[in-house]
Order: C-alpha cells, then sequence, then structure tokens
C-alpha cells in the first residue's frame, strides 16, 4: 500500500514473459475488470466482486508481457473530479501536499507521479484521465471515441468513456496506447483507425515545425490566473520551436458541462440500475418486498456522489423532463461536435488549460458539487465531441502547483497530438 | 427568476424511481443540492435545435453460439443461490 493511498489492492498479476511492456509495471484503474482480482470501482457496493474475465485492455497488457501491480484507487464509479469520493478513502496528490490528486482516475495519476508503477491505466467519461494527470504533472491521454475496447469497464456513461494511458512522459504514454487501441468484437463501437498502421509512440518525435494550433478564447475565460500565465509560457515555448498559434471561437462549449452532465447522469441512472444485490453487489440481507430490498441495498452500497448523480439522471430522464434536459443536451452536443470538427478544418490541434484551477484543496469541493462539476468545463466538451486529447505538464505555479495544457485532435488523430505533446514532455 | 426546480416530496418521488431509500437527512440535502444543479442545467434552454449527424451503422455478427462463462462463473459473485440459479430477497 502507498502513504497516498493510491491502491484499493495491490495484488500483482504477472504478464507474458515476452512483449513490448515486459520490463514494465502497468496499474489499472480499479473500474477495469482483471479476472480473479477484485474489482470494487471504488464502491461498497462491489467490496467483493470478483471479476470471472478479463478487460479486452488487460488481456492486451498481459499479451504485451505488463506486470500489473494493483488496482488503483478512483471516485466511486467514476464519479467526482478530486478522488476524494471512493469508499476506500480518498487519494492524497503525491507531488503537491494537501492537495487533491484530481479525478476519477487520481490513483492512477499519483502512483506513476509517485514513481510506484511505470504507466497505468485510467478511464476518462468527462476529463477523469486528464485532470488527475494535470493536478498530478504527468501525462494522460483520452483517445478517440472508439479506438480503444470497453468491454469490461464498468460503465458509467458509455457513450462518452474511453479507457487510456497516464505515464511520465508522452512517449511512453503513446506506448502503451500502441498496445491497447484495435478494434475488439467484444465491442460493437470500436473501429479500427483510417491510419492504424504504424506506431504511436513513433509520432512521439517533438517535430512541432510548421504546427498549427488554435486556442478556443472561451477555455481561457474565467480560468485562474496564475494557470493562464502558464499556458502561454508553454505555447511560447511551441511557437520557439516552430509552432504558430491563431484564436478560435467555439460558442457552443459555453453549455457543454451542463450537457455533459446531464447525458452522463442520465447513462449512469440506467447503466447502475444492476446493481441490485441479487447477481453480484452487496444486498445487505433484506427480504421482503423486492422493490423495497433493492432501494434499502442500494441506500447502503453507494455514496452520496453517486446517489446524486442516480437521481438527476433520474430526474432528467423522467416523464415531462425527458425535452428540457436531455434532448437539449443532445443538442449541445452535437453543437460542439460542430464547433470542433470546424475549428479543426484551420488547425492541426486546438489547446487549453487542462483544468482552469489549479488542484483544489483536499476536502474543499465536497460539499459543494456544483463548483466541483463546473471545473471541467475544459475537458467535458472533447467527450461531447467524440475527440482524442492529451493532457501534458505545462509547467508550474508560483507556489509549485503543477498546471496541464491539454490538446484535441481530430477524430483519429492521436499522432498529431502526441507529437505536439512531445515537444513538451 | 422560476420556482425552486424541486421540493422534497419531488426528491422523494425520484429516489423512489431509481429505488434508492434515502434518509430524511440525505433528501433535504439533495433537495437544495439538485435545486442548485438544475438551475445551472436552465442554461440549455439557449442551445439552438441542432442537426445531429446519422454517421452511425450497426455492427451485426452471424447468431452463431460462442464460448460465454459457465453457469458457476456467472454465479459467483452472487450474494445467494439455488439450484444454479439466482436467489432474490424472500417476498414473504
Amino acid at each position: 500500500m502507498t502513504a497516498y493511498n493510491g491502491y484499493i489492492t495491490d495484488e500483482t498479476i504477472e504478464g507474458a514473459d515476452d512483449g513490448p511492456l515486459a520490463a514494465k509495471t502497468v496499474a489499472v484503474k480499479d473500474n477495469i475488470s482483471t479476472e480473479g482480482v477484485r474489482t470494487t470501482c471504488g464502491s461498497a457496493m462491489l467490496d467483493e466482486y470478483v471479476p470471472p474475465y478479463d478487460a479486452t485492455v488487460v488481456e492486451r497488457l498481459k499479451d504485451a508481457g505488463a506486470t500489473i501491480p494493483g488496482k488503483t484507487n478512483m471516485d466511486e464509479f467514476g464519479m467526482g473530479t478530486t478522488t476524494e469520493t471512493s469508499a476506500f478513502g480518498p487519494v492524497e496528490n503525491p507531488v503537491a501536499e494537501g492537495r487533491v490528486p484530481g479525478g476519477s482516475s487520481g490513483g492512477s495519476a499519483a502512483v506513476v507521479a509517485a514513481g510506484d508503477a511505470d504507466l497505468a491505466l485510467g478511464s476518462d467519461t468527462g476529463g477523469s484521465i486528464r485532470c488527475p494527470a494535470a493536478f498530478c504533472g504527468v501525462v494522460g491521454i483520452k483517445p478517440t471515441y472508439g479506438l480503444v475496447s470497453r468491454y469490461g469497464l464498468v460503465a458509467y456513461a458509455n457513450s462518452l468513456e474511453q479507457i487510456g494511458p497516464i505515464a511520465p512522459t508522452v512517449e511512453d504514454a503513446a506506448e502503451l496506447l500502441d498496445v491497447i487501441a484495435g478494434p475488439d468484437e467484444h465491442d460493437a463501437t470500436t473501429q479500427e483507425a483510417p491510419d492504424a498502421d504504424g506506431s504511436y509512440a513513433a509520432a512521439a518525435d517533438g517535430d512541432v515545425d510548421g504546427l498549427s494550433i488554435g486556442v478556443p478564447t472561451e477555455l481561457l475565460d474565467g480560468a485562474d490566473e496564475e494557470v493562464v500565465e502558464t499556458f502561454w509560457t508553454a505555447l511560447d515555448d511551441l511557437e520557439a520551436q516552430g509552432a504558430s498559434y491563431h484564436e478560435v471561437d467555439l460558442p457552443s462549449v459555453e453549455h457543454a458541462v451542463e450537457a455533459y452532465y446531464v447525458i452522463a447522469m442520465s447513462e449512469a441512472s440506467s447503466n447502475l440500475a444492476r446493481f441490485d444485490g441479487v447477481r453480484y453487489g452487496q444486498s445487505g440481507g433484506y427480504d421482503g418486498n423486492w422493490n423495497d430490498s433493492f432501494a434499502n441495498a442500494r441506500e447502503e452500497g453507494f455514496g452520496e456522489e453517486v446517489k446524486r448523480r442516480i437521481l438527476l439522471g433520474t430526474y432528467a430522464l423522467s416523464a415531462g423532463y425527458h425535452d428540457k434536459y436531455y434532448k437539449k443536451a443532445q443538442d449541445a452536443r452535437a453543437w460542439v461536435k460542430q464547433d470542433f470538427d470546424e475549428a479543426l478544418e484551420d488547425a492541426d490541434v486546438l489547446a487549453s488549460p487542462t483544468m482552469p484551477v489549479p488542484p483544489m484543496e483536499r476536502g474543499e469541493s465536497l460539499d459543494d458539487p456544483l463548483t466541483m462539476y463546473l471545473a471541467d468545463a475544459n475537458t467535458t466538451p472533447v467527450n461531447l465531441a467524440n475527440l482524442p486529447a492529451i493532457s501534458v505538464p505545462a509547467g508550474e505555479t508560483d507556489t509549485g502547483l503543477p498546471v496541464g495544457l491539454q490538446l484535441v485532435g481530430p477524430a483519429f488523430g492521436e499522432r498529431e497530438i502526441i507529437r505536439a505533446g512531445s515537444a513538451l514532455a | 427568476m422560476s420556482d425552486p426546480a424541486v421540493d422534497p416530496e419531488e426528491v422523494r418521488h425520484v429516489a423512489d424511481l431509481a429505488r434508492v431509500d434515502l434518509a430524511d437527512d440525505e433528501i433535504e440535502r439533495f433537495t437544495e443540492q439538485l435545486g442548485d444543479i438544475l438551475d445551472a442545467f436552465e442554461a440549455l434552454d439557449d442551445v439552438p435545435e441542432t442537426e445531429r449527424e446519422a454517421e452511425l451503422s450497426n455492427v451485426m455478427r452471424p447468431d452463431e453460439t460462442r464460448e460465454s462463462l459457465s453457469q458457476e462463473e456467472a454465479l459467483q459473485n452472487a450474494s445467494d443461490t439455488e439450484d444454479g440459479q439466482f436467489k432474490g430477497p424472500k417476498v414473504s
């Protein structure tokens, strides 16, 4: 176990003798199924759940020779921005004392930042790889929707989430992406990338000469001053290496975070309906009317943030409110996608701060869920648009807090963001 | 300003639909928080109707039997089983 509570379970899973990751340890977020090793999703509901099969990405890690040193702590079911909602206790930021590590893949980013694992897998539904990567000063990639199989990932919001790598450098992250990417017959939403030949790691050549960067002004408005300053310093660095930048307008992103939460919570309310304590999960041993028994088991098994999202999702989908919330959110999603596609016609990548704020103080946002949601303003639009994005360390604030730079590319344009990101880390 | 987005009765109703037996103090807390959050969601009223690109296609496979979990594996996480089947709460 680690002093900062990075792992929920630290059981080692050995991979094949040979392979591209034979010398590497790769920690796995605890919402990704590992055969025979408990997979809790950070929830009391699943504290004894042992999957009977491996997620496709875990199979690929083992085939590539990786050693899995354990399952990493996370916000319960991926619902959080600080990794403080885990039933197994919060994770501390190993590089910024007294601060949160970001979430929801906070354990994965923390073990990499602390050097307790070479690499890690996270999952990103609205920023859950990029946010903790930014807050812990490491690299995280959220792949294009459909590049990486979700088979064996315990679902939170299927239409938004992807599994992706967290690593100390862009090249390391790209090597891990090479192992996990590619179609899977068990996940019908996967597809072959148009340029599947060749490796992602080879794109980490740091060559940004001639690269055109669009900067969405909306994603800088309202951001912390020091974060913005650090962001521009990183852009100047890229410019000095031959890149150019111009400002772009993405009016739709003003509504992205609200649209994201309506869609994610709606999907969550449906996905988490499966936890009734009969087939798996804590039953609490209640008898009598099944609806009451299940309601008791779920009241006991779920934490507060999970209940909040289930309630809001149920509300948004209920009779009389569906058109007002869910349908409008889908309109916003289509609008965001159009905006990004247009902006990427005149730019190779789009750049912004990953998070509008430096890592929050621990405990600060727990009582104020809305403020926590709004911190996802820069990451959620990318999930709505199904696009790939990377967070790379951009520098630090005056008090030494890590700041991340987010680069967004066109669909299946992972090589563009890897190349651009590798000029910085 | 519009009326408060939700009252305690509505929160109770939604919790009932979602099968979560909330405690009274949770009802109180959630009523206030859900009100704030739903107010923020009001911003979606400004979103124009937008055409959604239909770039999706169905993925089909032949309807053939293939390997799956054994009955034993499928039951291994159940809190209670009987004769190789899941066992739910006793109704009476």
